[in-house]
């Protein structure tokens, strides 16, 4: 027997139940995904630390789902005065203004020192091996001018949907910023209401 | 006369003195030790920038999931092929898990639409919605292929589940409360911005990236270890996702089938399902009118579990609440005031330095608590409502001729269909 000839059977009234929970099911589907749709379709977003937000507190290193972190210390150069007693390089009790590993601030050694010319010395950082603890950007905006500080790198971080640190940043630093423009370079990028000086 | 004018000019340069002395520190303040003029020729490098993974790679993602999940659906609606499920499964395993690492995933995708509908300021990737949308809509007519050979999380518990045993029918039940549960605290902690659960609790993640913290590690071990014995115990006893997938394959236009043509009632494929997701035919007993009044009376209770829900989860919001981090320590700062005195408390240290007044940053934590009340009572009111349409379910019975997948709980595997004796006619 045909099902849709026969009125009030039980399949049939099955079929329509069917049909309309499986209408209604796709439009507040396409609704959500209507409503969330306003929202997208513009530029993909990163994560980004706000250099004049952080407080260089250390737990970059430590909350990231990456083992070491993807924040990294960035050296904005144009800020740098290049000194030979580098408050970022060198603990404050250090024996002598050199390289030895025991007067070193860095707890990996990721900070290059290379002789300028006298008395000024270049500092490098090399991304594999800096954990992104802080320590450095905290000594250099403490005793110089801020050059070294945290960003998150684009090259390590898996752009996590709820970034692990953000969560734990003490000073809301983290946030997500155009993926055109990922980095918060100090010097090129200025605190809030604060304009460039050179 | 030249007294005069002497007095002036050295009032002027004063003047003059006083501006400059009190404009420098403005500007050493930036520059406390300024950059040198360099002698000999020095070239200063640029800042290393890396750039990220490129965005079209999320496009190649979003086009494997499209790809495998048509794949998968073939498979399990129209080639029957268990084996080549597997096979999907391993493949959407090494790609999603170990080389994505578990992101991006349409499980978590969830949070970020909920973000976007409610933050306005959060821009969602098309990527992400399309990640959300695909497995649904797939779902809504197919059934849940994606369960069966797209989910990485569902393929690395499949692959362990090697003596599974049939769980009693009434801990089925109850289990299968939890991942409500769980989509509830989810929706709620995502819209608030408080945090993404899904994310945070995934047990696999770890083991996709070989890192992730020991406790982690350890839950997706202990998942794996029950897994051997209990099929799937993440997929059918928490995933947040399946709860969609669920709504949207009971409904579903066309769904895997366990027999090619004819059920012959040989019950060859009862044992065959690790999921306890195949019905067995039910006779239709007693007469239909008392069937409905049953059914009358269940639904008429309904209202009263969505009110005691609502109360419930309205009077757990301060519990609640406490896992965001601004409530979390305006709460400490105003119970305990001595933490103000503890210099190792990063969290409370920052916030006195940021010139924000107590005041203002209570104001602010109750406005989120605020909303956690009102998320408490949808919260509360959903957990009743699933509750009470549970029972409705368990005490309906329909009558059924032929061992049929359930479609709700069914995830696709095609584990069955190997069972069935009966051919598919040419």
């Amino acid at each position: 027997m045909d099902r849709k000839t026969v009125k009030n059977s039980g399949s049939s009234r099955r079929d329509f139940i069917q049909k309309g929970m499986r209408l209604t099911l796709g439009l507040g589907l396409a609704g959500v995904a209507g409503i969330a749709s306003l929202n997208a379709g513009r530029e993909n977003h990163v994560w980004q630390i706000d250099p004049f937000k952080c407080v260089r507190c250390g737990r970059c290193a430590d909350y990231c789902v990456l083992t070491p972190s993807a924040v990294k210390c960035f050296h904005s150069y144009d800020l740098c005065g290049y000194c030979d007693l580098c408050g970022g390089y060198l603990k404050p009790d250090a024996n002598e203004l050199g390289t030895a590993a025991e007067n070193q601030l860095c707890p990996t050694a990721a900070i290059k020192r290379k002789f300028v010319e006298e008395p000024y010395f270049e500092y490098d950082i090399d991304h594999e091996l800096c954990i992104g603890c802080g320590k450095c950007a905290e000594g250099c905006t403490a005793f110089g001018n801020g050059s070294l500080h945290l960003q998150v790198s684009h090259e390590f971080c898996v752009n996590c949907n709820q970034c692990a640190i953000a969560r734990v940043c003490p000073a809301d630093a983290f946030s997500l910023v155009p993926a055109s423009e990922p980095y918060n370079i100090k010097g090129s990028f200025t605190a809030e209401g604060d304009e460039i000086v050179f | 006369m030249n007294n005069q004018i002497y007095r002036v000019l050295s009032r002027l340069f004063l003047v003059i003195t006083l501006v400059v002395a009190f404009q420098l520190p403005v500007l050493a303040q930036e520059q406390r030790f300024p950059k040198p003029e360099f002698e000999t020729g020095y070239e200063q490098p640029d800042v290393i920038q890396p750039v990220s993974r490129s965005p079209f790679m999320e496009y190649v993602d979003l086009f494997v999931l499209i790809a495998v999940i048509s794949v998968v659906t073939w498979l399990a609606l129209y080639k029957r092929s268990r084996k080549g499920i597997f096979w999907m499964s391993l493949f959407s395993l090494a790609y999603f898990g170990f080389y994505r690492e578990g992101c991006i995933c349409p499980v978590g995708s969830l949070q970020n639409i909920v973000l976007a509908i409610f933050d306005p300021t959060y821009a969602l990737p098309i990527t992400v919605l399309l990640f959300f949308l695909v497995p649904l809509v797939f779902s809504l007519f197919f059934g849940r292929t994606f369960c069966a050979g797209v989910c990485p999380l569902g393929a690395i518990q499949d692959i362990v589940a090697f003596r599974p045993i049939e769980l009693p029918k009434w801990l089925q039940k109850v289990l299968g409360l939890i991942p409500f549960l769980y989509l509830g605290l989810a929706v709620l902690y995502a819209a608030t911005g408080t945090d993404f659960l899904i994310c945070r609790y995934d047990p696999f993640v770890g083991i996709f990236r070989f890192d992730a913290q020991f406790e982690m590690l350890l839950l997706g071990g202990f998942l794996l270890l029950i897994g051997v014995f209990v099929a799937r115990p993440y997929c059918r006893f928490l995933c947040p996702y399946g709860v969609l997938l669920g709504w949207m394959s009971t409904f579903s236009k066309k769904h895997l089938s366990i027999t090619p043509a004819e059920c012959i009632q040989c019950k060859l494929c009862t044992n065959s399902c690790p999921y306890g997701a195949i019905n067995e035919p039910v006779a239709e007993t007693g007469s239909r009118r008392t069937g409905v009044k049953t059914l009358m009376n269940y639904l008429m209770i309904i209202p009263f579990w969505v009110v005691l829900g609502g109360l419930a989860g309205s009077a757990l919001h301060m519990p609640l609440a406490k896992f965001n981090p601004t409530v979390y320590l305006a709460e400490q700062m105003v119970e305990h005031p001595e933490v103000t005195q503890d210099l190792d408390n990063i969290d409370v240290q920052t916030f006195l330095q940021s010139g924000e007044s107590l005041d203002q940053f209570v104001l602010r934590a109750e406005e989120i608590i605020s909303k956690f009340y009102w998320g408490g009572w949808i919260l509360g009111a959903f957990m009743g409502l699933v509750i009470g349409i549970t029972l409705v379910r368990l005490s309906t019975h329909r009558e059924r001729k032929d061992y049929e997948p359930d479609k709700t709980h069914c995830l696709s595997c095609g584990r069955c269909m190997d069972y069935c004796p009966v051919k598919k006619p040419e």
